[in-house]
């Protein structure tokens, strides 16, 4: 059984009357400890998926199950020590007027466990952060920093799930390399189940091994690493997003 | 000295309470290159020295009435700035005007943006009816002009000054309301808000702790511009009788008194009204200041 | 023939933590060539490029011993000097149509409004090469853009458009400022190879500015490798594989490919060194 089942997902918005049909009966599996890519461009619909998993967007249609059972609106507290959200834009995702120590310790409070000083010591080191940054503020830490402090609140609750919304988009490729290197440590050390949305397809294939092609809102194609390897693509959009792709390596 | 600035600089703060004055610090040096706002600071610093030394820097008794000696223009021996129709000495008066001005002010900023900031932010974190209801409120609150609604609350209550500054903060939440829920809305579909949710928080952690802190720089802002507003209409209500009583120095109380004599003995009614120009003034720069310390937008580079 | 030489070119911002260089020493020259500036961010790229049309604002400072641009002291030149040089003579496309286009005007009205004040043409004729000017950026459709707000153009579309608006009135030398970061993977290699086009026909001279390395060197003749305000590697596009400096390396090297090993990714190990 995986992990993570989505059936038949639809998700619609309201906006000034008209309807907006942002992700449309897209069904995939994830199984535990692995990873499971979207790839898709602006639009297709991929960051939709992740975020009516966190009941940030209004499910219209088909179903979402963890570990076989149905998740729970509103999601709750059980639902957030499984799953935890790394965002886009580590500038917008952490409080710009919070200390890390604040931002680190925020969901230990919520959830009334112990220990904060040893865990967030612990938390800082396991990505790579010094322990002194305990007292800075967003603004004080660089872009890659900053989503190193995003991956560490994610899992200050030690989640088995996470999700991963376009984690390196708006980094330099230097500290990209960086925190996905950090992603597949934490992920080897902890079996962490990830599902991960990236425009792009180079990042996808390092990290995943499997992925859904999106477009305009609809499964287009799942892939295995392999097949993307080597090019076996059915379809021509897939085809051509790998084209614009390989396009950008500059082969020696 | 030296060493409580490199305290305060330290880029690796030991704990919060240092990386909060840290920033304190940084705010005060960005504040500090605003002559402007120095000014404004200046202004307002003195109005406060003023009210707490009233009694050390007043020459005379602002109450103690002379009969033989009313009248007198600025500059006479003794009463630097004239004294009124009861012979009182305008300066002493205003000094301890300042006192009254500054209870007021206080009361208010302690009341009405606390007020304003709540009905905000739950209003624009919840959205839907919640926001409707109090959205319309506040509304209702903010269709009627100010100091007519004050007098009308000050009508049924009572003169007094307690009253006044009762009638003031009923007056003068709405606009931080208005303020607080355009900064909310903003917020409120954040990455920032949507990770501490997504931790479980509740909604009134999520207001209190993460929606408030953002919008307070666009209140404290707003206060610091409307303390001149909260300033003249004390003074209105002074003015008309309906706010802090004879005997009492309040300054809009005095330019009311001085009404009489304006043509032949102008002082009486222009000192008091020279203390408020620049106490509103010095509030005003000051809030222009912060604005460019405080705003969000402007600090997040 | 050079078009634009910089010599020692400093950008300084004083602000309340001392001062800040974000440009330290900067020197190159451009003919009638497409240079690429190559860095990640905090580097100083894009500060270099604004410097050129003195788009600084303050408390930013610009000094430099040299800057002139096809005989004129940009140093030197007055206000109105620039203004004159901005948009006819050197212009500037940036990162994204989102924030470069007037939201509550339509396109058409926009593109026309250089020509119509600065040339005085007729409503026809500017209307005339509006649309001479979307068809070069290869818009399908022109006389529906023309009516068109930004809102209702995607991003691929508006940055076509805005290559357009900025090649209206002949420039000699167009600074792109991450001119495809914002688009998506199959719409980026579209514009770039219709602004290839244009400054290759044109004999513009191009500054391109990127974080993008591979990209720079697919476009580019020459590139500054740029790394805390200074250069540290100037180089052919074409000798970019053999490039020397452990910075240029290191950022080649870095981006994921598909169907490479899944080992870590090579990082970068900053030295401080570079910076000097």
């Amino acid at each position: 059984m995986a992990l993570i089942e989505i059936d038949n997902l639809s998700v619609t918005f309201t906006a000034q009357g008209r309807q907006v049909r942002a992700v449309q009966n897209v069904s995939l599996n994830v199984n535990a400890q692995e990873s499971f890519g979207l790839v898709g461009e602006s639009g297709s619909g991929k960051s939709t998926i992740l975020r009516a998993i966190c009941g940030l967007a209004p499910i219209s249609g088909g179903s979402i199950r963890i570990n076989g059972k149905a998740i729970a609106t509103p999601r709750g507290k059980a639902f957030s020590r499984q799953v935890q959200m790394v965002f886009q834009d580590p500038y917008a995702s952490l409080h710009p007027r919070h200390t890390i120590d604040r931002t680190l310790s925020e969901p230990l409070a919520i959830h009334g466990l112990p220990g904060t000083d040893q865990r967030i010591t612990k938390a800082l080191t396991d990505v790579g952060l010094p322990t002194n940054f305990r007292f800075r503020y967003p603004h004080q830490l660089s872009g890659g920093q900053r989503q190193r402090v995003a991956i560490a609140r994610a899992l200050m609750l030690e989640p088995e799930i996470l999700l991963l919304d376009e984690p390196t988009s708006a980094l330099d490729a230097s500290v990209q390399a960086e925190t996905l290197n950090l992603l597949s440590r934490l992920r080897a050390e902890r079996g962490l189940t990830f599902l991960m949305v990236s425009h792009d397809l180079a990042v996808i294939d390092h990290m995943c091994d499997r992925i859904l092609v999106m477009q305009h809102g609809r499964a287009v194609e799942e892939l295995s690493r392999d097949a993307l390897a080597h090019a076996e693509m059915k379809t021509d959009y897939a085809r051509s997003l790998f084209a614009a792709s390989a396009d950008r390596m500059l082969e020696g | 000295m030296s060493t409580l600035i490199t305290w305060l600089r330290d880029p690796n703060p030991a704990s919060r309470l240092q990386s909060k004055l840290g920033q304190s610090y940084l705010s005060w040096l960005r504040l500090r290159r605003n002559p402007l706002a120095m000014i404004g600071l200046t202004i307002s610093l003195a109005l406060v020295l003023m009210a707490v030394f009233a009694p050390l820097l007043a020459p005379h008794d602002p109450i103690a009435q002379e009969l033989s000696r009313r009248l007198l223009p600025p500059g006479t021996a003794g009463n630097w700035l004239g004294t009124d129709d009861f012979g009182r000495d305008i300066l002493s008066r205003i000094i301890f005007g300042s006192r009254i001005t500054l209870y007021i002010v206080l009361l208010v900023i302690l009341t009405a943006p606390v007020v304003g900031l709540i009905i905000g932010t739950i209003a624009g974190y919840f959205g839907g009816w919640t926001d409707e209801i109090l959205m319309r409120i506040t509304d209702i609150f903010l269709a009627f002009p100010k100091l007519i609604l004050a007098l009308a609350l000050v009508a049924v209550l009572g003169p007094g000054m307690e009253n006044a500054v009762l009638a003031i903060a009923l007056t003068s939440w709405p606009p931080y309301a208005r303020v607080a829920r355009a900064e909310t809305l903003t917020v409120r579909n954040s990455d920032y808000i949507a990770a501490v949710k997504l931790q479980g928080a509740g909604a009134a952690r999520v207001i209190w702790g993460h929606v408030m802190p953002m919008c307070l720089p666009s209140v404290i802002i707003r206060v610091t511009l409307d303390m001149a507003g909260v300033i003249l209409t004390a003074a209105g209500l002074g003015f008309l009788g309906l706010g802090v009583q004879p005997p009492l120095p309040e300054w809009g109380l005095m330019i009311s008194a001085g009404r009489k004599f304006l043509f032949e003995q102008w002082w009486v009614a222009t000192m008091p009204g020279l203390a408020i120009f620049i106490v509103s003034l010095g509030f005003n720069l000051l809030g222009d200041g912060l604005r460019d310390v405080l705003d969000p937008r402007s600090t997040s580079k | 023939m050079t078009l634009l030489s910089v010599k020692n070119l400093r950008v300084t911002f004083d602000t309340e933590a001392g001062l800040v260089e974000a440009v330290r020493g900067v020197s190159f020259s451009l003919g009638r060539e497409r240079l690429g500036i190559v860095g990640e961010s905090g580097s100083g790229k894009t500060m270099t490029g604004r410097s050129v049309l003195r788009l600084i604002r303050p408390p930013g400072k610009i000094t430099a011993d040299q800057m002139e641009f096809d005989g004129i002291d940009l140093m030197r030149a007055s206000e109105k000097q620039m203004r004159a040089l901005r948009g006819p003579r050197i212009a500037m496309v940036m990162q994204d149509p989102k924030y470069s286009l007037n939201p509550v005007m339509k396109v058409g009205a926009q593109l026309m409004e250089g020509l119509r004040q600065r040339d005085r043409v007729s409503k026809a004729e500017a209307r005339s090469k509006a649309i001479a000017a979307l068809e070069a950026v290869q818009i399908r459709d022109p006389e529906r853009v023309l009516e068109a707000y930004p809102h209702e153009l995607s991003g691929g579309m508006g940055q076509r458009v805005m290559i357009a608006m900025m090649l209206i009135p002949n420039p000699d030398l167009l600074i792109a400022d991450e001119p495809t970061s914002a688009l998506d993977v199959t719409v980026q290699a579209e514009v770039l190879s219709i602004l290839d086009n244009l400054v290759k026909t044109r004999g513009m001279g191009l500054i391109f500015i990127s974080h993008d390395l591979r990209l720079v060197a697919r476009f580019c003749d020459r590139v500054l490798v740029m790394y805390k305000g200074r250069v540290v590697e100037e180089l052919a596009a074409k000798d970019l594989l053999h490039a020397k400096h452990p910075y240029t390396q290191g950022l080649l090297n870095c981006l994921p490919r598909i169907g490479g090993s899944r080992d870590p990714l090579p990082s970068l190990d900053r030295n401080a060194a570079w910076a000097n």
